[in-house]
């Protein structure tokens, strides 16, 4: 018998880490503000807030610590309406009935998403109709678009991530990822995926590509942070920092920092495009 | 003696904390999930074979066809092995090596399972990508190691209802001429066979309730599988990989995959202690 509880509890382990969401919603509002700043959100934008805390705190040792967590953009922006971080971090435009709760939206940079592929895959470059065909699921050979006779492995972000989102939003519009494709829940794992298959696509912030897969030119413009300024990249999404009335003093100074030019270059030099000119 | 009783109730109050934390669970999942299913419906939400949460479909079909495909397979691979091993190590095996086999076989269960799944998506994939086609991620992939996985139930409970067969059965057997493989076929596996069906049931309720390998291996796709090659999403993997974003309605529905998870695991662990009661009475 004890066997049976400790297996349903096993069992129930996950759910019980959801359940923690809507519990930590009832706590005091700010919590944590007085030891220090709390940043949660998008897996996204998560590894820069990271970077540019390690920064901050290198050149401002006196400041508070930054407590970067992720989560998601949906929970970053929960997180914000409920006070239990300061600033809610997003990869999506807030919905409507998120406005209208009051929360006030800064974007800290912008970042494009590259469509990647094995980097031995001989297609360099796809059209947005080709693009949108394959995860429709319609085109599923590769010979269709000027590759080899291989059927395409197709990998998408779960829903609700603000990859996924705005990969359906500026390039999908009306057209459904195919329920073929498979599933992984974050930019690493569609990389580790893409990698290892010479049959796969996928998508990804410009940013974590590295040189692990090869980004495909979209309607002959290759995924660049300059091609991405300059507008002629279009699949390009902001990075924001959420929050609900009046910031903290100390977190309204971690704001300032993430948009003073020296903090916006080191945003730059990562591959994300910046919202102030440096 | 006042001391005995503070005892006794401390010791009350903490076996309680177990049972508190199993109907707070409960509660929990339900307040969470039973919204969703009241307002979309029960048999739409079990039967639908479209999830789409963003665009308010939630059907589940898929992912507990991925669960009963999965777990299936992983039962082929891991009952077969399992009862070998059982077998092997009460019957066949000198003493040293089945005291040597027994530690390892609980080693076994205590391998965590994100290192099974790291393993089967570095090793096994591949291979299945290669040699069989399809994109490797696949419910094969999947049961083949849940297959390993489940092996220290099947095995540590097997064991026991075999060593718990009176020996009697074996002289009995063995005096009336029968070779030690009829012995132990005809007369002390069917004499050990609840205990042997209780291991089964918790080594499926082990697969069943597998999340981190199965994301990994399974490749997490919304159609319904219809060969071990194809990719498939479970009814765990779906919680796990979308729990992050969920907001909502969607996020409901994810608490409402749980109830039924939750249904599952308990019947499978009530058809277990039947079984197991079985077992011991006999």
């Amino acid at each position: 018998m004890r066997n049976c509880t400790a297996r349903s509890a096993t069992a129930l382990a996950l759910v019980l880490g959801a359940l923690l969401l809507p519990l930590a919603g009832c706590g005091p509002r700010g919590a944590g503000a007085e030891s220090g700043i709390i940043l949660a959100g998008s897996t996204s934008v998560q590894p820069f807030a990271e970077l540019l805390a390690e920064v901050y705190a290198r050149e401002y040792p006196e400041a508070p610590v930054v407590d970067i967590q992720g989560g998601g953009s949906s929970a970053g922006i929960e997180a914000a309406l409920a006070g239990i971080a300061d600033i809610g971090m997003s990869s999506r435009n807030l919905k409507e009935a998120e406005l209208a709760q009051g929360l006030v939206v800064q974007p800290i940079a912008y970042d494009a998403i590259a469509v990647v592929v094995h980097s031995s895959n001989p297609v360099d470059g796809l059209t947005s109709d080709e693009v949108r065909a394959i995860f429709a699921g319609e085109i599923r050979n590769w010979s269709r678009v000027g590759g080899p006779d291989e059927p395409i492995t197709v990998i998408t972000r779960e829903e609700g991530s603000g990859t996924r989102g705005a990969f359906q939003e500026l390039l999908m519009e009306e057209s459904r990822i195919t329920d073929l494709a498979l599933r992984q829940d974050s930019n690493g794992a569609v990389r580790v995926i893409v990698n290892s298959d010479r049959n796969a696509i996928g998508y990804m912030s410009l940013g974590i590509v590295g040189g692990y897969v090869k980004p495909l030119a979209l309607d002959g413009v290759v995924p660049t942070v300059e091609a991405a300024v300059s507008g002629e990249y279009r699949l390009v999404r902001p990075f924001l920092f959420t929050w609900l009335g009046e910031l903290g003093p100390s977190a309204a100074d971690f704001l300032e920092y993430v948009l003073s030019p020296g903090a916006q270059k080191v945003l730059g030099s990562e591959g994300l495009i910046p919202v102030k000119e440096g | 003696m006042r001391k005995e009783r503070i005892i006794q109730y401390l010791l009350l109050a903490m076996a309680f904390t177990a049972v508190l934390s199993l109907a707070v669970i409960t509660i929990f999942i339900l307040r969470e999930g039973l919204p969703l299913l009241a307002e979309f419906g029960l048999w739409r939400f079990l039967s639908g074979r479209e999830w789409a949460p963003t665009r308010g479909q939630f059907g589940i079909l898929p992912m507990i066809m991925g669960s009963l495909w999965v777990t299936a397979g992983a039962l082929v691979v891991g009952v077969p092995l399992g009862l070998a091993v059982a077998v092997f190590v009460t019957d066949y095996a000198p003493p040293a090596l089945a005291a040597a086999l027994r530690p390892a076989v609980q080693l076994l269960a205590g391998i965590p399972s994100v290192i099974y799944g790291f393993i089967g998506l570095k090793i096994l994939v591949p291979l299945i990508r290669d040699y069989l086609g399809s994109p490797g991620l696949s419910v094969l992939a999947g049961a083949l190691v849940l297959g390993v996985m489940i092996l220290p139930s099947v095995i540590s409970i097997s064991e026991d209802s075999i060593r718990a067969v009176p020996r009697a059965y074996r002289d009995g057997a063995l005096a009336l001429g029968a070779t030690q493989w009829q012995t132990l076929w005809r007369v002390v596996l069917p004499a050990a066979r609840s205990g042997v069906v209780a291991g089964i049931v918790l080594g499926m309720g082990r697969a069943v309730g597998e999340t981190m390998a199965v994301i990994m291996l399974v490749g997490n796709s919304l159609r319904l599988p219809l060969s071990p090659l194809d990719p498939a999403t479970t009814l765990t993997s779906n919680i796990g990989l979308e729990m992050g974003y969920a907001s909502g309605a969607h996020l409901q529905a994810l608490f409402a995959t749980g109830i039924v998870l939750f249904v599952f695991i308990m019947l499978l662990n009530l058809a277990a202690t039947i079984f197991r009661g079985r077992a011991i009475r006999a």
